[in-house]
C-alpha cells in the first residue's frame, strides 16, 4: 500500500494539468457564451443573446447542418473503406498482415498539414488530377468542383480519418475467436450468413467506436475546409475560428463551441450506450 | 444383426452400412506431413474414437472431415459420394468443438437455433426442435442465458444440443471433455454414451485419453505420427494389440523380446509354447494381469513358469502392482491385493496370453 502523502503527491500534477488545461478553458468558454461584445469590448453581463442570435441567423444553422452532412459523409466513406480493409487484413491477408497493417498506420505519422496541401496540389485546376484527365482527353478544361467544394472536404477528411476507423474495427475483428467462424460454417452458414450473423455483430463495438471517432473528429475539423473547402465547403469550426479571430466576437464563438460540445457529448453518450449493449451481450 | 454388432463381432460390413470412408487421406502443412495416408471406414450408428497423442494427426483428420482443412491427397466419401469437394456449410456433418465455440452474442436458445435458422426452417419447427434439443441435454431452463453465464459443463451441453438439433448423419467431437475437471468429465462421459444410444447418430470422437476411448467407443482407431496404427473394438485392441506401440499406449504391458524356434519362444529364463508365427526374433506383449503367482500350484503344459524376485509392491486398493526382477528383466504383475511378498517367487502365464506383435 502507498502512503497518503505519496498518493497526493503523485495525483497532483495530472489533476493540475486537467484542471488548468481542460476544466478551466471549458469554464471560460461556457462563461463567455453568456457574455456580449459592446463597442469592441467583451462585457461581462449574463444573457442568452448569443444563443438567440444563433437561432435567428439562418447562416449559422445552414453551416451547422452542412457540417453534420459532411461529418456523416466522411463517417460513411471511412466505414466503407475502413471496414473492408480491416476485414481483408484480419481474415485474408495471411503472412502479409503485419506489412499491410504498417502501411495503414504510416500515414498517421505524416503531418495533417502536409497531407492537406498534397490534396490541394492533386485537386487544383492546375493540379495533378486535372492534368491527367485532360491528358486522357476525358475533360477538355480543368474540372473546378474538385477543389474548394464540400466534395474536397469529404475526400480529405476521409483520407485522414480512415485509419481511425480502421484501427478499432481491426482490433475487434482480431478478437473474434476463429473457431466461432468454423462453428458457423459447420452449422450450415455460407460466407454471407456467417458475416452477417457472426462477424458483423461481434465487430460492432469496433465499428461503433470507429464511426464515433470519424464523426466527432470531422465535426470539429477546421483545417480541411480551410485548405480545400472554399466558400461552399466552410464548416462550423471555421466560423468559430473567424469569430475568435478577425470578427472578435468571442462570446458568439463560445456559444457555437458550447453547441458543438453538447452535440459531441450527446453523441458520445449515445454511442457508448450502444457499444455497451453489444459488449454485454 | 446390426452394423455395430457385426463390426464388434469382427464380421464383414456391408457397403450400405459404411457412412464415411477416408481413402489414403494425406495432409501436409508446408513441409510437415501431418497425415500420411489414412484409410478407414466409419460404420453407420457406431461410436468411433480417434485416439492418439498430441501431434498424431487425429484432430487434423477430424477437421478434414468437417471441411475446415483441404486434403493434400486422397479422398473422403460419405454415403458413397465425395465429401472433400463439398464446402463445410453443405456437409451433413456437425462438430462439437474443443472449447465449445458458442456464439457469445447469442442466447443459449439462439445458439441452438442457429443451424436451423441459417437453413431457413419455419419458426414453429425451430422453436419445437430447439426445445427438444435443450431438454435432451437438460438445459431447458437456461434457454435465455448467455454462454458467458454458464459453467464449462453447461456450455458443453449447449454445444452438444447445438450440433444435434440439426440431426447430422455424423457428429464430430473434438476432445469435447478435455476442458472439464475430472469428476464432471466422468459424468459427461456416461451421459455422452447414453445420448449417442438414444439419438442413434454416428459419433466420431477425438481424444488423447485412452481410458475415455475405452469407456465410450464401439471401435478405436489408434493414430501414430499421422498413420493408422490399429483399428478395432476396445476389447480387441486391448486383448490383441498389433504393435508394441498399441500395447503400451492402451493399458500397461510387459514386452518380452523372444527368440522363436519351432513352436516355442525363449526370453532368458522364460519359455513358453506354443508360440505363433515364423521363427526368429519377435516381441510379445504380456499384460500385467495375466501373470499369476504360481508358487505351490499346479501349472498346465502351455504355461510359462519363471522365478523372479519381488522389487516393489504397489498397493492400489482392490488390486496391487508387483514389480519383479526376472534375470535382470523388470516385469509388472497386477493381481488382487494380498499379503506382503518378499524374496523369490514362482510366476506363470498362459502361452495364449502372450500376444506376438508386429515389428
Amino acid at each position: 500500500m502507498y502512503s497518503r502523502a505519496y498518493k497526493t503527491i503523485v495525483s497532483v500534477p495530472p489533476l493540475a494539468w486537467v484542471g488548468l488545461f481542460l476544466l478551466l478553458p471549458y469554464v471560460l468558454m461556457f462563461a463567455h457564451s453568456f457574455w456580449t461584445v459592446r463597442e469592441g469590448f467583451i462585457v461581462h453581463e449574463w444573457s442568452f443573446q448569443n444563443y438567440r442570435a444563433l437561432l435567428a441567423n439562418p447562416v449559422y444553422l445552414g453551416v451547422f447542418l452542412r457540417t453534420m452532412r459532411i461529418a456523416a459523409s466522411v463517417t460513411m466513406c471511412a466505414l466503407l473503406l475502413g471496414y473492408p480493409l480491416a476485414y481483408f487484413l484480419s481474415f485474408r491477408a495471411g503472412a502479409r498482415k503485419e506489412l499491410l497493417y504498417q502501411l495503414v498506420i504510416v500515414p498517421l505519422w505524416v503531418s495533417y498539414l502536409v497531407r492537406g496541401y498534397a490534396w490541394k496540389t492533386i485537386l487544383g485546376s492546375e493540379g495533378v488530377l486535372n492534368g491527367f484527365l485532360q491528358y486522357l482527353h476525358i475533360t477538355r478544361e480543368p474540372v473546378s468542383f474538385l477543389l474548394y467544394s464540400p466534395f474536397a472536404v469529404v475526400l480529405v477528411l476521409t483520407h485522414i480519418y480512415t485509419p481511425f476507423v480502421f484501427l478499432p474495427i481491426y482490433a475487434s475483428l482480431e478478437h473474434i475467436p476463429r473457431p466461432l467462424i468454423e462453428a458457423s460454417q459447420d452449422l450450415g452458414a455460407g460466407p454471407r450468413q456467417t458475416f452477417f450473423r457472426v462477424i458483423l455483430p461481434l465487430s460492432m463495438p469496433g465499428l461503433i467506436a470507429g464511426a464515433t471517432f470519424a464523426f466527432i473528429l470531422s465535426l470539429g475539423d477546421f483545417l480541411a475546409p480551410l485548405l480545400v473547402g472554399g466558400a461552399s465547403g466552410t464548416m462550423i469550426a471555421n466560423i468559430v475560428q473567424s469569430l475568435f479571430g478577425a470578427a472578435y466576437d468571442w462570446p458568439l464563438g463560445a456559444a457555437i463551441s458550447v453547441c458543438i460540445l453538447l452535440c459531441t457529448i450527446g453523441l458520445l453518450f449515445v454511442t457508448e450506450r450502444i457499444e455497451k449493449r453489444w459488449v454485454t451481450q | 444383426m446390426t452394423a455395430r454388432a457385426a463390426q464388434s463381432a469382427g464380421g464383414a460390413v456391408r457397403p450400405d452400412d459404411i457412412l464415411l470412408e477416408t481413402r489414403s487421406v494425406a495432409k501436409s502443412f508446408g513441409a510437415r506431413q501431418v497425415l500420411k495416408g489414412i484409410s478407414l471406414q466409419v460404420v453407420r450408428g457406431e461410436f468411433l474414437t480417434l485416439l492418439g497423442e498430441s501431434g498424431s494427426g487425429k484432430t487434423t483428420l477430424l477437421r478434414l472431415i468437417a471441411g475446415f482443412e483441404q486434403l493434400t491427397a486422397g479422398e473422403i466419401r460419405m454415403n458413397g459420394e465425395r465429401l472433400d469437394v463439398v464446402p463445410p456449410y453443405h456437409r451433413r456433418v456437425n462438430t462439437v468443438f474443443q472449447h465449445y465455440a458458442l456464439f457469445p452474442h447469442l442466447s443459449v436458445h439462439d445458439n441452438v437455433a442457429y443451424g436451423l435458422r441459417v437453413k431457413g426452417a419455419p419458426a414453429t419447427e425451430i422453436a419445437e426442435r430447439v426445445e427438444q434439443a435443450l431438454a435432451m441435454v437438460k438445459m431447458e431452463e437456461y434457454a435465455s442465458a448467455r454462454p458467458s453465464q454458464l459453467s464449462g459443463g453447461q456450455q458443453q451441453r449447449v454445444a452438444l444440443a447445438r450440433a444435434l438439433v440439426n440431426r447430422p448423419e455424423l457428429l464430430l467431437l473434438d476432445e469435447p471433455l478435455s476442458a472439464l475437471d475430472a469428476n464432471l468429465r466422468k459424468q459427461m462421459q456416461s451421459e455422452l454414451k447414453a445420448l449417442q444410444r438414444e439419438v442413434g447418430i454416428t459419433f466420431l470422437f477425438v481424444t488423447h485419453d485412452q481410458e475415455e476411448a475405452m469407456a465410450l467407443s464401439d471401435r478405436i482407431a489408434l493414430l501414430r505420427d499421422g498413420a493408422l496404427e490399429q483399428i478395432a473394438s476396445p476389447r480387441e485392441i486391448y486383448a490383441r494389440p498389433a504393435t508394441a506401440y498399441t500395447a503400451q499406449f492402451i493399458g500397461q504391458t510387459n514386452l518380452l523380446r523372444c527368440q522363436v524356434q519351432g513352436q516355442s519362444a525363449i526370453c532368458g529364463p522364460i519359455r513358453f509354447s506354443p508360440a505363433t508365427g515364423p521363427d526368429g526374433a519377435a516381441t510379445f506383449s504380456v499384460r500385467p494381469e495375466v501373470i499369476r503367482c504360481a508358487t505351490g500350484r499346479v501349472t498346465a503344459a502351455n504355461e510359462a513358469i519363471f522365478r523372479a524376485s519381488i522389487r516393489q509392491q504397489i498397493y492400489a486398493g482392490a488390486t496391487e502392482l508387483l514389480e519383479v526382477d526376472c534375470a535382470g528383466q523388470l516385469l509388472r504383475i497386477r493381481r488382487a491385493a494380498g499379503e506382503p511378498l518378499t524374496g523369490e517367487h514362482e510366476f506363470a502365464f498362459s502361452a495364449q496370453d502372450a500376444i506376438r506383435l508386429r515389428d
